[in-house]
Parts: C-alpha cells; structure tokens; sequence
C-alpha cells in the first residue's frame, strides 16, 4: 500500500515540472507555426494532447488510489468481522471481561447520545441558518458569525471534551452524564447543521418570499409558511448527517458521559452510558484476551451505520435535486 | 359596525407583528450562538488551564525540553517538546500525502471528470470523509501495523508513518471537498475566454484555473494541516504513542491531542497534571483557531480578487 501511495506522488512531481515548460511554451509558438495548416494538428498540438492525456490519467489515477485502499479496508473489515455478527452480538450485554456476550448496551448508549444531542442541536442550528440566511446582512457580526462557524468546526474534538468536561460535567454539574456528553456533541456537530440548512434555505428562491411579502405577511409568516415547508427534507438531510457524525466520535463522550462499563441500560440523561465508539477503542486497545473478531465486528458495525446515514443523505439529496420544481 | 371592522384587522396586524419580534429575537440569539460556543469553549478551557501556564509552568522548559513526566513526584516536568515534535512529524507526514492527492482529485473531479463518474466520486469522497476516527484508528492499529512490520522489517508497526499514512487518508477527503469548492468558485467565463483563445484543458486549468483558484487552494490545505493538527483518536491509537523526538518515520510519537485523551482519565480534579492538560488543549485552541481564521481571510480575499 505503501507504494502505491508514494508513486503517484513522484511521478506527479516529475510531470508538473516537464508540465510546465510546455505549457509556458504554448502561447507564443501557435501563431506563427501554424500558417494555413488549420485543421491539421502540428507537432505543439500532438504535444499538448499528450500531456493533456498525461495529466487526465494520473488525476485519475489518483482518485483510484485515494479509493481503492478504503475499498480494501473495508473488504477486510467486513472479512475478519462478519464472523462476530450474530443475533447474540447485537442483543445482549458483555459477559465475562467482554469476552463473550455482546454490544446491544453499547447500542442503546450511543442511541441515547445521538436523540438527546438533536433534541439540543438542531433547533439551535436550524435558527441560526435562518437568522443567517433570511436575516443577515452582509456586515461584521454575520462575519464573526461565519467565522465561529468555522472555528466551532476547527476546534480538535479533544479541546470539545475539555470543554464539556469543564462546562456541563463540573461547572453546570451534569456529572459524567448523557446531557453532558449530549450537549457536548451537540455544540460539536452544530456547524453540520447550520451550513447544511443555510443551503437548504437560500435555494428557495427569492421571488417565493417576495411573493408572501407582497400579500402583507411579515417576515417571520414568510419564514414559517413560505421557506420552512420547502426546506424541510433538505434540512433532513442534513440532519442525516449529523447523525453520522455524532455516531462515531469517541473523544468528546470519552471523558463526560461514555463509560467503559455500566451494568444496566441508562434510564435517564442523568446516568452513564456505553457508547459504540469507546466500546471499540477499550476493546481495541486496554481489554485483554478479547475475542479477535469482536473488535472488528464492532468496527464493521460502527463503518455500517456511518456509511448507511451518510448514503441515505445522499440519497435523499439526489431524489430532491431531481424533484425540484424550481 | 362599519367602525370596528378596521380595529380588528389592525389587532391582528399587531398579533403578528408581535410575533415577528419575538421570532427575530428568539433566531438572532439562534445566530450569534456559534459566538457564545467559541467564546465559551476558550474560557472554559482557559479557565482550568491559563493560571497554571501563568504562575506553574516554566514556557522555556515547556518549549525545549522533551521530558513529560507529568505524574512524577515530588517534581514532575513538563516538557512538551516531544509533544510537538510528535504532532508536527504525523501531520507533516499527512500532508506529504494528502496534499498532492487531494488536489490531485480535485482538479480531477473539478475539471476533467463529467457526468456520472465525476458524481460517483464526489459521492465516495464524501463517504471516506464520514469514516468515523476512531475506526481509523483501529485499521492503523490492527491492518496497518502488520503491513509495516513486513514490508520494512521493522520491530514495531505503530510509527510516525502509520499515524501519517492514517491521518493523511483521513485528511484528503476532507480537503479535496474543501480544495473542489474552490476550483467550483472560479466563473466559468474564465475558462470560455481561455479556452477562446485555442487553450487546451490542461493549459486552461493550469493557466487559469489554478492561479484564480490558488487562494481558495492553499486555505485547503490549511484546513487540512488544522485538522490533521487537532486529530485524537486515530493517532492515538496509530502513533506508538511514545514520548520520544521522532528521528525517522519508523520511530513510535506521541500527539499533543492523544496526551489529553490518554491521560485526563487518571488525573485528579484540579492537579497540576490536570491543569497541565487543559493548558495543551489553550494550545490546540488557539492553534486551530489562527488556522481557521487564515484560511478564512485567504478564501475571502481570493473571492475579493475576482471580483
């Protein structure tokens, strides 16, 4: 693998410095050379299609190799895990130091975390993609605001989980709880939401609004009959989205609400819980003697739901780009 | 009759007016919201971490020195210089892959591909973006390290190049979206003209296209650097994770991240180690965020270029 990926590389060098003598030559020798030839390719011609060609296929062959080391991962994944499936595996609790039983607390964990986390996230992101697409003018503050977007996005998970650490564990005293590590997620996976919807909003076209607006609708009726109801399955999608994302973090819960082990289910957002994405870093790397196909069913389990959420959303984008009626 | 009848429109004139307010109100305080988080995140973080960078820690030893021996009594060190080293050696490593790569499908989705193909790609880029960290993490830890071990007949597979190969499979996806949008930003008159005057594709892209685009690309790539800078779980688990100064890809590190997340589980509330952890994590804040603001005043000004 490694030499796939280290070829292209070498070869992408080499190319973009001979590259770059033809295309610099080109301007200037096509006008004289050419004559009244004009339809016949000359020699600059055959070599600008070569190098064309040249650089058509090693971007291709770049995507193939960006691709093809995932494909193979998750062949293996699928391989060296598809043994641990069983119906035991997804219904029932670890027995004997996690090494018989299954994940199902770790399942309803994680399922926890991800309502409670929208119950707080998407109201508050849905707002703030209509403030920033029906409201905001172009000025500082929708500025600072696309900026902290961005920063919220850019922040390392692991300063999120200093932060729910230090604000909802200690300071609101949530202890190590679903809601901390929740709202934790929540403020993480917030920008997923915000630009997904502020898309969604501002493909409604203007003349909708106008229209509402000049039967004497103020902007938040507007808003609520007008916009909203055509932007609802594009803010599911990315809601969608979201989901997938807040699935698969272990960093932000491992530290406010994720535990190792907890001998029952959680009965309310105030207890502990099991999550999938701890559940696969513990067994991976501090529990010994765990079954070796365990922590790959695990991973296999988690990539499946991933990429199940991430395909839906996708999918559910093409059907509404070719619904459309604007 | 005739003189109530307006009286009541104006009411519910009023109701709704009174509605518009509060929901102004109510979806402005929804929009500065990612201010109140950013804000609050740094004095969270600040507020356990920032007295002990003033008063306890020594920033020249911090910065030189690569001894970290936070839980050693009766004088811990905290030395953070193999930390950085670390960090710096994975992610460097990372973007020696993912940067010719990403830019490499971006132009390639961007420029070259059409219809189907270039929708298929878009697509599997978006779902190698979606790969969970920790999953990554895992495939380093259990496919990659044997692969290492065999082919370089080296003792240990956890290195600074299975964190950087990890990382850098991990960063490309998100990078070549990022690097795409900003080939996308480019008008296609632009390329009309250039292609006018008897350009072929590959002059056009690199003759236009990449130098109108070369803000936006560069912006990519830094958000790349951040991201791969802010990565915890995967080189956690990738990485060896030994307090070491990386001499060459096959030696174990350490990450500035995965020290938080390997060590905040042990320590007491309020210890210097503690604090010591929420001092690295003022760091990886105000890291990132110098990041993202450049990235963000590269893509602003490269938008202002054009216009």
């Amino acid at each position: 693998m490694t030499n796939e990926t280290e070829d292209p590389v070498a070869s992408a060098a080499r190319l973009v410095s001979g590259g770059d003598r033809v295309a610099d030559s080109a301007p200037g020798d096509q006008g004289g050379d050419q004559g009244g030839a004009l339809f016949t390719a000359t020699t600059l011609d055959r070599k600008n299609a070569r190098t064309e060609r040249g650089y058509h296929s090693l971007f291709l062959l770049m995507s193939i190799v960006l691709i093809l080391p995932v494909v193979a991962i998750l062949g293996l994944l699928i391989v060296r895990g598809g043994p641990a499936f069983s119906w035991e595996f997804f219904t029932e609790a670890p027995r004997a130091q996690f090494t018989e039983g299954g994940i199902f607390p770790a399942l309803v964990g994680t399922l926890w975390l991800v309502v409670v986390a929208l119950l707080a996230s998407v109201p508050l992101g849905v707002a703030a993609a209509i403030y920033l697409s029906e409201y905001a003018k172009d000025n500082a503050l929708t500025r600072l605001i696309n900026l902290a977007i961005i920063n919220l996005a850019g922040v390392p998970s692991i300063v999120h989980a200093l932060f729910g650490l230090g604000a909802f564990v200690l300071f609101f005293d949530f202890g190590t709880s679903i809601l901390a590590a929740s709202l934790t997620l929540a403020i993480m996976t917030l920008p997923v939401v915000i630009v997904s919807t502020r898309e969604t909003l501002q493909a409604v076209p203007q003349s909708f609004r106008m229209a509402c607006w000049s039967l004497g609708a103020t902007r938040w009726q507007t808003i609520r009959k007008v916009v909203l109801p055509n932007s609802v399955s594009g803010i599911l999608t990315g809601v969608i989205l979201e989901v997938s994302r807040t699935v698969g973090e272990t960093a932000p819960v491992m530290f406010t609400g994720a535990v190792l082990f907890t001998p029952f289910l959680p009965q309310g957002v105030l207890d502990e819980t099991m999550a999938m994405s701890l559940h696969l870093y513990m067994i991976a790397t501090v529990i010994p003697d765990v079954p070796p196909e365990v922590p790959y069913g695990v991973a296999l389990s988690l990539i499946l739901m991933v990429l199940v959420l991430n395909s839906a959303s996708i999918g559910f984008r093409v059907y509404l780009r070719g619904k459309k009626k604007w | 009759m005739t003189s109530s009848q307006p009286n009541r429109i104006d009411d519910r004139l009023d109701a709704a007016w009174i509605w518009d307010r509060i929901a102004r109100a109510v979806i402005f305080l929804g929009g500065i919201s990612a201010i109140v988080f950013v804000v609050a995140i740094f004095a969270f973080v600040a507020k356990e971490g920032l007295g002990f960078i003033l008063q306890k820690l020594d920033l020249g030893f911090f910065f030189s020195s690569p001894e970290w021996r936070p839980a050693q009594e009766p004088e811990p060190e905290f030395g953070g210089l193999a930390l950085i080293a670390g960090t710096a050696s994975i992610t460097g490593l990372a973007m020696l892959i993912a940067v010719p790569f990403s830019l490499g499908v971006a132009i390639y989705i961007g420029e070259f591909a059409t219809g189907k193909v270039r929708e298929t790609l878009k697509i599997l880029v978006e779902l190698l973006a979606a790969i969970p960290s920790v999953v990554w993490g895992f495939i380093g830890l259990t496919i990659l390290n044997p692969i290492i071990i065999d082919l370089f007949d080296v003792p240990v597979g956890l290195t600074v190049l299975n964190a950087g190969i990890i990382l850098g499979l991990m960063a490309a996806p998100i990078m070549t979206t990022i690097a795409e949008d900003a080939l996308k930003a480019v008008p296609d008159s632009y390329r009309e003209a250039a292609e006018a005057m008897g350009a072929t594709r590959w002059q056009v892209i690199r003759q236009v296209v990449l130098p109108s685009a070369s803000k936006g690309l560069v912006a990519a790539i830094l958000l790349g650097v951040g991201r791969g800078f802010g990565e915890t779980m995967a080189v956690l688990m990738a990485s060896g994770h030994a307090i070491n100064i990386p001499t060459s890809p096959f030696d174990s590190a350490r990450a500035l991240t995965a020290t938080i997340a390997a060590e905040l589980g042990d320590t007491a509330r309020g210890s210097d180690h503690y604090k010591a952890l929420f001092s690295l994590g003022i760091l990886l804040f105000l890291v990132t965020f110098v990041i993202n603001l450049l990235a963000d005043v590269l893509v602003r000004k490269g938008a202002s270029d054009r216009s």
